[in-house]
């Protein structure tokens, strides 16, 4: 149960102070709209559906405010920045800034329903009103008109017995805008669904662009001010309306639009992320050129680029776009060069349309020729970048995931670091590996010279073998250095027992903070996050593991 | 990643349409709103919708995914040979039974939705998709390793039986080592 609150502590903390904040809201307009008394004669037509329309049109405003937040990338890689001093756990949080997103995007959906629902209600019934259906008393209200020389202000919204519900709704501004905004919503959910997002991305990026119809008909939708709030005596003169404006204790009430607030609570968010696109449109504009094409096998491309003015630390990425290919994509990648080079360099692997068709445009280039005009967008920091913070670390890259690594282990070789690392490269296919063969062939070599032997433990792990792996490593299995890899540290076949590993750190490390960085399929992150919570011992004098994951 | 299969987010679209369809309707139904016959029709569109598309089709490239507990839908839906198929005539009928929404507040949204995935659905099958039951794959017998050879048909060759018993008095002649004793028959 510690080792929960180690790993999950505060992530779970803000998960119920954003709840709190959101039921708070929820009851405080519910009780608001359904006993203030200003609110009765409203009321009168529409019953318990008015603060049910209200309340989540609340907690809408706040999460709408939110959802902007967490996809300023800018903005968190500020605020880590300025965490330095808050400790790693604060900074943690800001890694989680995807899953806080889309469960704010699920509450606004749930919102959006239950509001939708009651509005649905409250038209019909006010088109009942309206017509009669309901008595007296709702006649009379609904009767009320705006009138300059009687003084008067309507209270129903349905000013003729011609509207049906489905013209009111279109031929208003909350109708229409909510309309508009709902079906916007609608259409971003389902383009956004994992499985849309992970195959076309593209479908998911254009259509998630509505956005700015959401929010732009979120700021209308209140414009109309339908909902109204009159003042005099309801409990003496509610039984007798057609005494209105002939006594003087009951003079025929006033009613008045509710101011709209949403634009109150968005216009912040909304300035700070047009702020963020302003950032990514000048940063695109800024000349990048290259150093170094390095075509390698497996389908994956580095590239060598040089920028201006940039600045970049341990395990961050950047945002490439290519114009030649697409003007609107941007594309993340995480940096594989250490801070201390002259020059950043990213390798992509070949996965989709736009890495294949950059890869085949440079395949095509002449020799020594420079590559497609690229603008960059970053860097933005993710978790690597607390390695150095650890006493020591465990880093496991899978596959491609070992970019943000590559970085680390680059920048420990150019910072003679005395940190522990542990590193475990888990690749399916051996060719897969000749990638950064050469970094492992200097690091191995360097680390033998200064007798750091101690500090840095890497293993590798062989996922996809086979009969003929097995057949070629018993022919060979005197030979001093490996077969596949050519360092002398051999590589291991199958996928590496956690449970060895994790008992291992821990007996070469008693009381230490060790931090684990993942940077893989998500259920390798379960696996080891099981791990880190099972081999974590809340006495300080243990050691602790606390798990980091990179996500895109 | 590979070239957008249209279908993958038409399906998508359809069943949340279905979904918002059928609350409309039954919101109609429970409110008793004028016109509730056609909330009546949402529910029934909105229902049979959801079961039409809640089994995801299989890509023509790349892994499907399948939802939870969809087998059984396949196969209804698989029964229908042609009409399940071809996705023209899902875009033909979508159109159709989102109209009856139309009339009435409550199914308007469900309508619009429905009327976007008919759309989808269209250019899905103006690119030449069509729907295909994800069906689990028989595993092929599980291969050992090329190096292990089948095991061996037939017994080991042996001596001809007069070699095989060994004689106490000719130890050197006989083709193997008994463990124990035989008794020696002639």
């Amino acid at each position: 149960m510690s080792n929960w609150i180690i790993n999950h502590g505060l992530s779970a903390f803000i998960l119920v102070v954003w709840m709190g904040i959101n039921i708070f809201l929820f009851v405080y307009y519910y009780l608001f709209y359904d006993q203030g008394p200003q609110f009765e004669y409203t009321r009168e037509l529409l019953g318990s559906a008015l603060p049910w329309a209200r309340a989540p049109a609340a907690v809408l405003n706040f999460n709408c405010m939110l959802i902007l937040l967490p996809v300023c990338r800018n903005l968190l890689s500020l605020l880590r920045g300025s965490f330095i001093c808050c400790g790693r756990t604060m900074r943690k949080q800001l890694d989680k800034n995807l899953t806080f997103h889309k469960l704010v995007a699920y509450m606004i959906a749930l919102m959006t329903a239950v509001h939708t629902v009651a509005h649905l209600l409250n038209v019909e019934w006010y088109t009942n009103s309206f017509q009669g259906r309901y008595g007296p008393l709702p006649e009379n209200l609904s009767m009320l008109d705006d009138s300059r020389e009687l003084n008067t202000t309507y209270l129903n919204p349905i000013r003729s017995n011609s509207t049906t519900p489905t013209l009111f709704v279109f031929t208003t501004i909350a109708g229409l805008t909510g309309v508009v905004i709902t079906l916007a919503l609608i259409l971003m959910i389902t383009s956004s669904m994992e499985v849309i997002r992970r195959s076309y991305f593209e479908v998911f990026w254009y259509t998630h662009h509505l956005f700015i119809i959401f929010f732009a008909g979120l700021v209308f939708h209140g414009a109309g001010q339908q909902v109204t709030d009159p003042p005099h005596n309801n409990s003496f003169c509610e039984d007798q309306p057609e005494n209105w404006g002939k006594i003087p204790e009951c003079p025929i009430p006033q009613f008045a639009g509710g101011f709209p607030q949403t634009w109150m609570w968005v216009i912040g968010p909304m300035i700070i992320y047009l702020c963020e696109r302003l950032l990514r449109f000048i940063r695109y504009m800024q000349p990048v050129s290259y150093r170094k094409i390095v075509i390698r096998p497996s389908k994956v491309l580095e590239l060598q680029l040089v920028k201006p003015g940039f600045k970049m630390e341990v395990g961050q990425y950047v945002f490439l776009n290519c114009p030649a290919i697409s003007q609107l994509e941007w594309h993340p990648f995480t940096m594989t060069s250490a801070p201390e080079e002259d020059f950043f360099s990213v390798h992509i692997r070949s996965v989709g349309d736009w890495t294949e068709k950059l890869i085949k445009m440079v395949e095509n280039l002449p020799e020594g020729g420079q590559g497609p005009k690229m603008a960059v967008d970053g860097p933005f920091g993710t978790a690597s970048e607390d390695v150095f913070d650890y006493e020591v670390s465990m880093l496991v890259g899978a596959g491609i995931g070992v970019t943000p690594f590559a970085s680390i282990l680059k920048s420990i070789w150019y910072k003679k670091l005395g940190a522990t690392i542990y590193f475990y490269w888990l690749c399916r296919e051996t060719y897969a590996f000749e990638w950064f063969a050469d970094l492992l062939q200097v690091l191995e070599k360097e680390t033998e010279e200064r007798g750091m032997r101690d500090f840095l433990t890497y293993k590798l792990y062989l996922t996809g073998w086979d009969q003929s792996h097995v057949n070629h490593a018993m022919v060979h299995f005197d030979k001093d250095t490996d077969i596949i890899t050519g360092l002398k540290q051999k590589t291991h076949y199958g996928r590496p027992n956690w449970d060895k590993e994790f008992e291992q750190v821990r007996q070469e490390n008693p009381s230490s903070v060790v931090g684990t960085f993942l940077c893989g399929p998500q259920a390798l992150a379960k696996d080891l996050e099981k791990k880190c919570v099972k081999y974590s011992d809340v006495d300080p004098r243990k050691t602790k593991f606390y798990f980091n994951k990179e996500n895109f | 990643m590979g070239k957008i299969e249209w279908a993958m987010w038409a399906n998508e679209q359809a069943l949340a349409a279905g979904l918002i369809y059928a609350t409309g309707g039954i919101v109609g139904v429970a409110g008793q709103f004028r016109g509730w016959q056609f909330a009546c029709f949402g529910i029934a569109a909105g229902v049979f919708v959801c079961l039409l598309e809640y089994p995801r089709s299989k890509r023509g490239k790349g892994t499907s995914v399948e939802r939870t507990g969809q087998y059984c839908f396949t196969v209804c839906v698989k029964a229908f040979g042609p009409l399940t198929r071809n996705y023209y005539i899902r875009a033909f009928l979508h159109a159709t039974l989102c109209v009856p929404g139309g009339f009435m507040l409550a199914t308007v949204l469900g309508c619009v939705c429905l009327g976007i995935a008919s759309l989808i659905y269209l250019t899905a099958a103006i690119h030449g998709e069509h729907w295909e039951p994800i069906l689990p794959r028989r595993e092929p017998p599980k291969r050992v390793g090329d190096s292990i050879k089948e095991p061996p048909q037939n017994p080991p060759p042996r001596p001809p039986p007069e070699l095989r018993r060994k004689k106490a008095d000719k130890l050197e002649a006989a083709a193997y080592d008994n463990p124990m004793s035989v008794t020696v028959s002639e």
